[in-house]
């Protein structure tokens, strides 16, 4: 089969561009795992994922209420009547009791203490799509968004691969546990202005990823206090918003508007990111919202939802299950719990091996500290450590590096994608790890 | 808004248009059998509601599936969180075996070829991200469907400049109006790189000719671009000629030894042929190795819910259930349309006879225009809508350079309501030409008030709506 003399003449740059992300070397972990995955009988010495920031915690309830509720789902005898109205639906504004019940289950989420408007709800595909629909909508090609690090690492695919818009990291360390502070921000601003480049905002993972800590009320004040001045977008992604495990709870930009007002805070610049991915634990149905304070952006980003909506299955599914308060509350309450306990054990587990993370309350990960085990404190040596977890204590945990770190030597561990039989194994090897390298003279 | 992008405050998605009056109106009255009798028919929805009861069946025969289970044990977790974008094997495995089912096994798809996408709409943007720079161009064949201005141009930047057919040879795409339209291209400045196709055809209803084919294949051989077939209707040929894919033409010919074999590409899609529009199913299927590699990471924008690739794996695995469907299917809508252009037949209107294929039908009403402008096509379209009470598509809204057609579509409705539809239409084609006296259609020369219509018919019929399904 003869490609034609320049294949790559013929598709567009971002065909051929690396912007993806997906060619970095941080995939080698994924590819030591798939090659090699640890099953506690038949491949007791394989690679432990550690890298998957998935919430497996709590499939028990929502298969009981699946069962419980068949009429939520249009294959069954019970909901079959509604197959035809549901398959041919493909209203880019949603079935209305979806975005009701995605409404009602983020002021849920939130306590209470917010109340969502369901016509200001605008489906994608999955939070991947809903941060590149939010890009489109509020920046041109070449235009910036600052971002906090460390930061999600596909980030810099949603946002900017086929928008154009690029990522100016606002880096953040150790020394005062990774807070983002508006003085950062500032700093950052002027330069990209010295530098003649165009900030249309700043996007913020509330709870983070990969740090697993929120946002106080201060803080949250002050950008919000930052984007109001410089007239710039504030996009806050909240996927994480019911991982919260411990106290303090979760503060909402939402909450944060509510309490500032409009006289001081324009509500036409924030814009809110959710997904029900993390927090209840379903990325393989793709449901991302955007949720804007801005009637224009609501207007465009529903045309531009066409592009990524949600299955009319799945939204009739879904919007039966998020109506069912008492099935909400419990499942809110009981993930928190199995959440809680889940990092106590995983973060005891580490401390007896000496190792320590950095204190968090949400998220699906550990932000864990392995500076100490760093022959240099040096991104390559980072490397060279995470290759050796990887290849073997055989454990796929994800560099600081690959999430922008500019600080050597810290991992994110996942926890919640596996059973306790599994953390146990993989805290034995960690220990073993450690006992070791400190043997070793390190 | 300047605080925006300029996507968001441009109009490129197309839906500011005039052409809503209609929906609008249809959603402020629509008609309802019992409820709202004299309300007005929806016509201008592509469509497919004949087979619903061929699937619910089908449901009910295969109840393992909608309680997650595979083999008797429970699925769920594994479906939560299946997100890969390379899609579910099984999934993609019986969405190819379909297609190939579709063409009669006269040709054959490669699983691993084939990228899942929500939608149609989403396929034909990203195809777009992987061929195209913003400023370039690709030609499409007029009229095409309204929505593929925003699908291909709105966030893409990608421009589109027509091949214009008409109807003195029922539409076909002909060597000389591809070249003419290659040149203007040129003209504008705007570097080509390939060509879209809707086979069969939305709005015409037809399925394209092997010659027509052909030349397409020399065309783009000789420019060196793309060809992308947009084959979302290709389950919906209910008479022949009968359904030939341009994989077909390209195996026949001994295509896949040479270049243009990775340059062409197609888009599929189960919103039409099964009806499911809502489930936003659709398919690029590519032989270059880059777009396959480029689209599935750009799929991640758009994934099909694990759920839907489940519950159709199921589906179009069971080969005895496709076979029925395709056939049945088939036959159902040649009877529809069968009904339909009687109905037309009765009211004095013609239509392109070729039409055998598609949820619709492309429908002659240049004698019922005053005169042969676009203004009288308006004013034709808004007493259908509002005096006769039928939302039906005008034909300068898929951007054709022919006054006085319209797309009808016959697959939405009840027997009765098409019947119904026919009977309102007949009614008004007595009154209007009573109180018109016969009026002979004169086809106008080429002049400036023309090429002054052209731009105007442009900016009015660059729209969509609410929803996708004027497709």
């Amino acid at each position: 089969m003869e490609l034609s003399k320049n294949p790559g003449q013929l598709l567009s740059s971002i065909a051929t561009n690396e912007r993806h992300g997906e060619n970095s070397p941080y995939f080698d972990g994924w590819k030591a795992y798939e090659e090699n995955p640890y099953h506690p009988i038949k491949k007791k010495n394989g690679v432990i994922q550690m890298g998957l920031a998935e919430n497996q915690i709590c499939f028990d309830l929502i298969e009981e209420w699946i069962k419980k509720n068949p009429k939520a789902s249009i294959c069954t005898a019970e909901g079959v009547d509604e197959f035809k109205n549901i398959a041919i639906f493909q209203d880019y504004h949603g079935l209305p009791e979806f975005r009701q019940a995605l409404a009602s289950f983020m002021g849920r989420v939130r306590g209470g203490r917010v109340k969502f408007d369901p016509d200001r709800i605008v489906m994608s595909g999955g939070a991947t799509g809903a941060n590149e629909l939010i890009m489109f909508c509020l920046a041109d090609p070449g235009d910036a968004f600052l971002v906090p690090s460390p930061y999600y690492p596909a980030f810099d695919r949603d946002m900017g691969w086929r928008t154009g818009v690029q990522i100016l990291p606002v880096d953040c360390d150790s020394s005062n546990g990774f807070l983002i502070t508006k003085a950062a921000l500032e700093a950052a601003y002027e330069k990209a202005i010295e530098d003649n480049i165009k900030i249309k905002g700043l996007l913020l993972a509330n709870p983070s990823n990969p740090l697993g800590t929120l946002l106080d009320r201060e803080t949250l004040t002050s950008l919000v206090s930052f984007v109001n001045e410089k007239n710039i977008h504030l996009v806050c992604d909240e996927i994480y918003a019911a991982t919260v495990f411990k106290s303090p709870s979760f503060i909402s930009v939402s909450e944060i508007i509510e309490e500032m007002g409009s006289e001081i805070c324009n509500r036409d610049l924030i814009h809110i990111v959710y997904s029900l991915s993390k927090d209840m634990g379903l990325p393989g149905f793709r449901v991302g919202i955007v949720y804007s304070y801005n009637d224009a952006v609501v207007s465009c980003g529903r045309k531009m939802s066409s592009f990524g909506l949600v299955s009319s299955q799945t939204q009739h599914l879904l919007a039966s299950m998020l109506l069912d308060e008492e099935f909400v509350g419990n499942f809110l309450e009981e993930s928190s719990r199995r959440l809680a306990k889940r990092h106590e054990m995983f973060i005891k587990g580490l401390e007896q091996a000496g190792i320590t993370c950095l204190k968090s309350n949400a998220g699906l990960f550990v932000w864990m500290d392995l500076r100490l085990l760093l022959k240099e404190q040096t991104a390559e040596a980072e490397i060279v450590l995470w290759r050796v977890i990887i290849n073997e204590v055989k454990l796929n945990v994800s560099p600081g590096s690959s999430f922008h770190c500019t600080e050597p030597g810290w991992f994110r561990v996942c926890f919640a994608n596996m059973d306790d039989h599994t953390v146990e194994v993989a805290l034995k090897r960690l220990h073993a790890f450690v006992r070791q390298e400190k043997a070793g003279g390190n | 808004m300047s605080l925006l992008s300029r996507k968001a405050i441009c109009n490129t998605h197309g839906q500011d248009s005039s052409y809503f009056l209609g929906w609008q109106e249809y959603e402020k009255n629509p008609f309802d059998e019992v409820q709202n009798p004299n309300g007005i028919i929806q016509m201008g929805l592509a469509e497919n509601q004949l087979s619903f009861d061929l699937l619910e069946s089908w449901l009910a025969n295969n109840p393992d599936v909608a309680g997650f289970k595979r083999d008797g044990n429970s699925i769920f977790r594994e479906l939560a969180l299946f997100q890969d974008y390379h899609g579910l094997p099984s999934f993609k495995k019986a969405l190819v075996e379909f297609m190939a089912e579709i063409r009669g096994n006269r040709v054959t798809f490669d699983p691993s070829r084939i990228v899942l996408t929500a939608g149609a709409t989403s396929a034909n943007e990203t195809l777009m991200f992987c061929l195209a720079e913003a400023g370039e161009a690709f030609l499409l064949p007029t009229p095409y469907y309204p929505g593929f201005d925003r699908d291909l141009k709105w966030r893409t930047g990608a421009e589109i400049v027509p091949i214009h057919c008409t109807s003195s040879n029922g539409f076909r795409i002909t060597a000389s109006a591809l070249e003419e339209a290659y040149q203007e291209a040129e003209k504008r400045n705007l570097r080509v790189k390939g060509v879209l196709v809707t086979n069969p055809s939305n709005p015409l209803g037809t399925t394209m000719t092997r010659s027509e084919l052909n030349l397409l294949i020399k065309f783009i051989t000789a420019k060196n671009i793309h060809l992308i077939s947009d084959e979302i209707y290709s389950g919906t040929v209910f008479n022949s000629p009968g359904f030939v894919s341009v994989m077909e033409v390209l195996k026949d010919g001994d295509y896949d030894k040479t270049e243009v074999w990775n340059r062409v590409h197609i888009v599929y899609s189960l919103s039409k042929d099964l009806g499911l529009p809502g489930f936003r199913v659709g398919a690029i299927y590519s032989n270059d190795d880059m777009v396959v590699a480029a689209a599935t990471k750009m799929s991640s924008f758009g994934l099909v819910s694990s759920q839907t690739q489940y519950l159709l794996s199921a589906l179009l695995s069971d080969k005895k259930f496709t076979k029925n469907y395709i056939s049945e299917n088939q036959k159902r809508l040649r009877k529809r349309q069968r009904m339909l252009v009687m109905g037309l037949g009765k009211a004095g209107i013609s239509w392109l006879e070729s039409n055998n294929a598609g949820l619709f039908c492309w429908v002659d009403m240049r004698h019922l225009l005053h005169s042969n402008t676009f203004e009288e096509e308006m004013e034709l379209w808004k007493k259908i809508v509002y005096d006769v009470g039928l939302n039906i598509s005008p034909g300068s809204s898929c951007h054709c350079t022919e006054p006085g057609w319209f797309r009808v579509c016959f697959a939405n409705m009840s027997e009765a309501t098409l019947n119904l539809a026919m009977q309102r239409l007949k009614n008004f084609v007595v009154e209007y030409s009573t109180a018109n006296g016969h009026k002979r259609l004169h086809h106008s020369p080429k002049n400036s008030k023309k090429k002054s219509l052209t731009q105007w018919v442009f900016r009015l019929s660059s729209r969509d709506r609410d929803r996708e399904s004027d497709r």
